[in-house]
């Protein structure tokens, strides 16, 4: 009896913890009307093109971010699990390592390595090391997600069938292999959104116009779009999550990426 | 004896070629960690050992001496203890709640949904729900005034506990997602067979419970202080990033800017700091964890 008291109230405790700050951020965004409560801050968000634009254009970050890991992972983890067991170590240390170099730090040895060269004087030059820092951030998630998915299927007699049937690598890359590991991939590309629509560090040190320097800036000038603001990526975070779960991967602890 | 040496060499040459045909498969993932992860970090530690004459030198090093770097590493590195000790314990016995402490089924699937969503949610939005919450002008700052409580000018969310409040909310959900599933690795056996010898509650928490759970809580609690350590957004957004008196992942970034004015070698060693410090949580945790893998099942 004692035990249960013990578990409703560390969990009355946890849930407070979490709900009170979503509870008063979304009762801030509705006051942009004195006196009144409305969706007046939202409806500025909305309407202000610069949300529009970084939105967009982190959109369009984090979809190349997700094909690019894709085409990097696929092919790697296959390959790993047919011909080099051995190296999977390796590889599995490389993927997790940005947990070791913090984002900050990241893009600050590539700020740096880079400096005076095209990767940093252009504008497409920035976008390829944004992108490229994000695939990084990503490895972490779509390896473990892809490698699983490889495991749940025969991968060595799939090959050796479509090998009997004359196709080649490419092939039996893609048209068996990718179709074969899409949901688990889908996992990891959920979290990879989840996390580059929201990023801060890297895009506001490269001085991109993503969303999240888009958030940052826009506290300094309004009061109430920024809670409007956190509700909206709030949501954006849960629906990719919720997706995530949806398909199926359940609750396997998902380390976070970079605050 | 001469056509078998001749087979023998002609197998190895084949051999030799399948191999390094196989590696090329693994190329392109190690050339994009090479150019975007491997190089720069490597040649970063390398200049941090250099001096702007490109000479070996400790001079770098040693400018990490200084009174402004060494209390921003001292207040990052009492932040991310605090916060992991806080979020730690605060998860862990959330974490117990809901698996083997006896809640409601769909209760526990819902915190671990959360935790999924809410281990995502920091930076930037975080800190403003945190301002809508805590702030001057926030909801439960208001409403304590109501009833005669006054926060400000004593507390203040850009503090030094300000800050530990919010980077909790993202250390919970952490703890809760990695130690749920060490919760239900716990076998029912071990505590019959505790219980079959007469152990209280007491006993088999003290000398079996916890024992066995002790390198996975602490291991966790080590990941938790590195998530902290290496946060940089939530940091920023709250105290403007300024860089005096502040967490050191904004006095890094504060040096991408600003090479021309400083020494850039300084920039190089506070990186080089900061990655020692992650190296060490990092490695603790996989041996943490390796000595808890023993035990339990998950």
């Amino acid at each position: 009896m004692l035990k249960r008291f013990w578990s409703w109230f560390w969990f009355i405790v946890g849930a407070t913890y979490f709900l009170v700050p979503l509870y008063a951020t979304f009762d801030f965004s509705l006051r942009a009307r004195r006196g009144d409560l409305s969706f007046a801050a939202y409806a500025n968000v909305l309407n202000d093109i610069r949300f529009v634009e970084s939105f967009w254009f982190s959109l369009q970050t984090a979809l190349a971010t997700i094909a690019i890991s894709a085409l990097v992972i696929v092919p790697t983890a296959y390959w790993v699990q047919l011909r080099l067991p051995r190296l999977r170590p390796v590889v599995e240390f490389f993927t997790l390592l940005p947990f070791v170099v913090p984002a900050v730090v990241l893009v600050f040895s590539l700020a740096r390595t880079y400096s005076r060269t095209p990767l940093t004087d252009s504008r497409e030059g920035l976008w390829v090391l944004l992108v490229g820092s994000y695939v990084i951030l990503s490895f972490p998630y779509m390896y473990r997600a892809v490698d699983t998915g490889l495991r749940s299927i025969n991968i060595h007699d799939l090959t050796e069938a479509a090998q009997s049937l004359g196709a080649g690598w490419f092939t039996i890359l893609a048209r068996v292999i990718f179709p074969n590991v899409y949901v688990a991939l889908l996992s990891g590309a959920f979290i990879t959104f989840a996390i580059v629509m929201g990023e801060f560090t890297i895009a506001a040190l490269l001085a991109q116009p993503a969303f999240g320097p888009y958030m940052n800036r826009l506290a300094s000038s309004r009061v109430y779009e920024p809670s409007a603001l956190a509700i909206i990526s709030f949501a954006l975070t849960w629906a990719a999550i919720a997706a995530l779960q949806w398909i199926g991967q359940g609750s396997q602890a998902r380390v976070a990426g970079p605050r | 004896m001469a056509p078998l040496t001749r087979t023998e060499t002609s197998r190895s040459v084949i051999e030799r070629r399948a191999f390094s045909w196989t590696w090329l498969g693994v190329a392109p993932f190690f050339l994009f960690v090479a150019a975007f992860l491997i190089w720069p970090t490597l040649s970063i530690i390398a200049q941090s050992f250099l001096d702007q004459e490109r000479r070996l030198s400790l001079q770098n090093i040693l400018e990490l001496g200084r009174p402004f770097i060494v209390s921003s590493y001292v207040y990052s590195l009492q932040l991310s203890a605090v916060t992991a000790i806080g979020g730690g314990a605060l998860g862990g016995l959330l974490a117990y709640a809901i698996t083997i402490g006896g809640l409601p089924r769909p209760l526990r699937d819902a915190v671990l949904s959360f935790s999924g969503v809410a281990s995502n949610f920091a930076g930037v939005p975080l800190a403003f729900a945190f301002i809508a919450t805590l702030g001057q002008l926030g909801v439960v700052t208001q409403w304590l005034r109501s009833v005669g409580i006054n926060l400000y000018p004593a507390f203040s969310l850009y503090s030094f506990w300000g800050l530990s409040i919010v980077y909790i909310y993202f250390q919970i959900p952490l703890m809760v997602l990695i130690m749920g599933p060490a919760f239900e690795g716990m076998r029912r056996e071990w505590r019959e067979a505790a219980e079959s010898l007469g152990a209280t509650s007491w006993h088999y928490w003290r000398y079996v419970g916890l024992p066995i759970l002790l390198p996975s809580i602490l291991g966790t609690m080590v990941l938790l202080f590195g998530n902290a350590f290496g946060a940089h957004a939530t940091a920023f957004q709250l105290t403007g990033g300024g860089s005096q008196g502040n967490v050191v992942t904004i006095l890094i970034g504060a040096q991408i800017s600003s090479d021309a004015l400083a020494n850039p070698g300084l920039g190089n060693a506070l990186a080089l700091g900061m990655i020692v410090i992650m190296g060490v949580c990092i490695g603790l945790y996989t041996w943490l964890q390796r000595l808890s893998a023993r035990w339990l099942r998950s």
